[in-house]
């Protein structure tokens, strides 16, 4: 099993740069184009969060990027070290009053696209977000 | 800035061409002022074409919601042609399949405006 770590700064170039890694690290699993593709961008979803929402682009604030690969799974955690927030508060991007909001819907795209997904978070403690890619099935 | 947009008219229908990466960021913003300009201008029959569009997250998803909303509210119609399979995606999972109308072909989308 190989690890990854890094520490970015809050900025969009760090969402860029996360999305690039994990890329990078799943080639490994026999996923397809699309699939692959949907495991970046659940990534960069989460990234965003984190950069946006969680540390809201504080130079302060970093995100910190971990990525395990064995060989039959990547399993990448997102943490930030912004305020947390309860997750039940969020609004169901599905529901027929929210569809034409502008934004809620990264979460939904991330749960969408990756095998397993959890996520903590409490007020004051920061969230972290864990995504589990599995090797494609022969 | 990741994303390029142009705008042509066919008829009384404005055509706005993308082409690259709408994510968050300047190329969102982009894609929001554009579609704004455009209904400024006193267009009523917007369509997008998203065919060279490579790849869009959620916040370009948000942008296009909130152009078709600037649009309808300024009484008019906003819609899609030249969606790739993994925007078609994007668009079944947020269940927004159900609010915009998307064609394939752009002779087809200018005829169906009212």
């Amino acid at each position: 099993m190989d690890e990854t770590h890094e520490t970015l700064n809050s900025e969009l170039e760090s969402v860029d740069k996360a999305e690039e890694l994990a890329l990078r690290k799943a080639q490994s699993l026999g996923l397809d184009e699309d699939e692959l593709a949907h495991f970046g961008m659940a990534v960069r979803e989460c990234m965003v969060n984190a950069v946006v929402h969680g540390n809201r682009y504080s130079q302060d604030k970093k995100v910190h990027l971990d990525i395990e690969r064995s060989p039959e799974r990547v399993v990448v955690t997102i943490r930030d070290e912004g305020s947390g927030f309860d997750p039940d508060s969020l609004p169901d991007p599905l529901a027929p009053e929210n569809l034409m909001r502008q934004s809620g819907r990264g979460l939904l795209l991330t749960r969408t696209f990756v095998d397993e997904f959890s996520l903590n978070s409490r007020p004051g403690a920061g969230t972290e977000v864990r995504l589990v890619k599995h090797r494609a099935v022969a | 800035m990741s994303v390029k947009l142009t705008s042509r008219q066919v008829g009384d229908v404005a055509v706005i061409d993308a082409a690259g990466r709408i994510t968050l960021g300047e190329a969102a913003s982009h894609f929001r002022e554009t579609i704004r300009d455009v209904v400024n201008k006193g267009n009523k029959k917007v369509l997008l074409n998203l065919s060279d569009v490579s790849y869009i997250d959620s916040s370009g998803i948000g942008e296009m919601v909130s152009g078709f909303t600037t649009v309808t509210n300024s009484g008019g119609q906003l819609k899609l042609i030249g969606l790739s399979k993994r925007v078609k995606d994007l668009l079944q999972i947020t269940k927004l399949y159900t609010v915009f109308e998307v064609f394939d072909d752009e002779a087809e989308a200018v005829r169906s405006f009212a």
